[in-house]
């Protein structure tokens, strides 16, 4: 489990996060949605360590993110942050193998490469990766640094708008992979997502976020409400459903 | 990978050439029995044969971790204020402690060396990250800087004949045995670079993901700048500024066979001292038995390699 104990965040002087206190579920995918600015890229990247502390604390699964040292973390936790422009120059197999760097440090062995091969598998990349990652598309070089955090084998994964660049049916391949990876291997994926819908189809915890707030969690059903997202949008929205999973109309 | 086997030959080819040209006409074969020309081989050809080897490789070492630290290709130790900052320091230790052992001003050379690359790091950190060419541009106009500041202050205690012996283009005709052996340090740095190859590879790749993998990107930029600086300041106090091998060879080797350090450094290093040791040959024929220094012709070599790879497109496969 995730506890976040009374998180605030600024830069400069606009304020980008406001006490914010909550526990993220163990053993489940968490979508954390709401609209451009509302603080989810910003609260991932805090319990990521990618941005100091500013106050308040994080802890994962009873390690406290100030005390612990950085090389456990990695062990603990994958991020993904959002990618720019990528100025190395490296295969995909190699790419992905750095994932298992807090594993090997610097020493892999026959295990590593397994592990890597199976992440390249998995996000359809086998047949790239002898390619050089600024040879291959948007939506391919997504997917490999996808498969270099899955590589990491880390109890949690944290992912920043995993689902950019991605066409539809790499977007639904990925959500169906993070489910899998949650029910069948017990990991824990928090995600920042913008379309809604998949937040509705795969997620199991939901947290709207709004200026900085948490203003809704819980299950999709409890969060993706007509009222709720049309609040939190600022837009009406119309919630329907689709073999039991909320189904929002927001497009029209 | 076969590249290295054949650049290491291609390496070895040139040495024995190095070590048969030069001013003095002796047969090298002979050494064993003519003390004159067992003298010249062990007290000049060998010595410089290897200060080029080992300054050529160090040079394209810096160069390559330089990139990775700026994750951008079109800087080189001598285009970032490095060499200048040396200067500086070398000046500073030889002003207010002149009578210093040598192990001090190599200590403040690089000292300088390495907060000079730092001030440049944090330069080009505020400059937007799209725009890829303002960061070679913001490190001449930092050189610039810095080595007007050096030759004002060598001008002003009259020791500008020691700042154009650092700064001004390196050439390796004065090196003996006993006045190169500072470059050992230089390579040993670059040995250093390699150890670390995956920390700077990562690092190459963001903040975030070096974050993400347990490394702390303060603690490899350090490193980095540490060798970067060390190995510059070794070869201009030694031999002066060599420029381009530290651009143009990471580049070469990039479009080979990419940015895995680990598997890339040795083929860089060889590919150095390839680089330098043929430009110091040609230089050796072209007036025989007079010389051009290596720096000129790098100036001109370099610049065409390097125009080459601007110009061609993006290699693929």
């Amino acid at each position: 489990m995730i506890r976040i104990s009374d998180l605030s965040y600024r830069i400069g002087k606009a304020t980008i996060l406001r006490d914010i206190s909550t526990e993220l579920p163990k053993g489940a995918l968490t979508a954390l949605i709401g609209p451009n600015g509302a603080g989810k890229s910003t609260l991932l990247r805090l319990i990521g360590r990618l941005e100091p502390l500013q106050t308040g604390s994080v802890s994962l699964d009873g390690a406290d993110l100030a005390s612990t040292r950085t090389e456990d973390l990695a062990l603990r936790m994958a991020v993904l942050g959002q990618q720019t422009a990528i100025a190395s120059r490296l295969r995909l197999r190699e790419l992905v193998g750095f994932g298992r760097w807090p594993h090997h440090r610097g020493r892999p062995c026959a295990k590593d490469s397994a592990i890597v091969d199976e992440a390249l598998a998995g996000f359809a990349l086998g047949d790239l990766a002898d390619r050089f990652i600024d040879e291959i598309s948007g939506g391919q070089a997504q997917r490999a640094y996808l498969a270099m955090t899955v590589a990491q084998d880390t109890d949690w994964l944290l992912l920043d708008e995993p689902l950019n660049n991605l066409d539809m049916a790499h977007a639904r391949a990925l959500m169906c992979r993070l489910a899998e990876l949650v029910r069948g291997s017990g990991k824990s994926v928090v995600t920042v997502i913008h379309e809604v819908n998949y937040a509705a189809a795969w997620a199991d915890h939901v947290v709207a976020m709004k200026d900085g707030r948490i203003v809704a969690q819980g299950t999709p059903h409890e969060v993706l409400t007509s009222e709720t997202l049309s609040m939190l949008y600022d837009t009406p929205v119309t919630v329907g459903t689709h073999q039991d999973r909320p189904l929002i109309l927001h497009h029209v | 990978m076969r590249l290295l086997p054949a650049a290491m030959l291609v390496l070895v080819g040139l040495a024995c050439a190095s070590l048969t040209i030069g001013a003095a006409s002796i047969s090298i074969l002979e050494a064993s029995r003519d003390p004159w020309a067992a003298l010249i081989l062990m007290q000049s050809r060998l010595p410089r044969t290897l200060a080029v080897i080992l300054t050529g490789a160090a040079l394209a070492v810096a160069g390559v971790v330089l990139q990775a630290l700026v994750r951008n290709r079109f800087v080189g130790p001598e285009t970032t204020g490095t060499a200048e900052s040396a200067t500086l320091g070398l000046l500073a230790v030889t002003i207010v402690f002149p009578a210093s052992p040598l192990w001090a001003k190599m200590v403040a050379a690089s000292v300088a060396a390495m907060l000079g690359t730092a001030l440049f790091v944090a330069v080009i950190r505020r400059l937007p990250v799209r725009e890829v060419m303002l960061v070679p541009i913001a490190g001449l106009v930092l050189s610039g800087v810095i080595g007007s500041v050096a030759t004002f202050v060598g001008w002003q205690t009259d020791l500008l004949q020691y700042v154009n012996g650092w700064l001004l283009s390196g050439e390796f005709s004065g090196v003996l045995a006993g006045r190169y052996e500072l470059l050992w340090v230089a390579a040993a740095a670059a040995g250093l670079a390699w150890f670390a190859a995956d920390r700077f590879a990562i690092l190459g790749l963001g903040d975030n993901v070096a974050t993400g993998l347990g490394l702390s990107p303060a603690s490899v930029m350090r490193l980095g700048l540490a060798v970067v600086a060390v190995v510059t300041a070794m070869v201009i106090t030694t031999v002066g500024l060599i420029p381009f091998v530290g651009l143009v060879v990471p580049n070469i080797v990039a479009r080979i066979m990419g940015d895995n350090l680990r598997a890339s450094i040795p083929v860089v290093a060889v590919f150095g001292a390839v680089l330098l040791l043929a430009c110091d040959l040609l230089g050796r024929l072209i007036r025989y038995p007079y010389e051009i220094p290596v720096g000129t012709i790098l100036g001109v070599v370099g610049a065409a390699i390097f125009l080459w790879l601007l110009y061609r497109r993006p290699a693929h496969g």
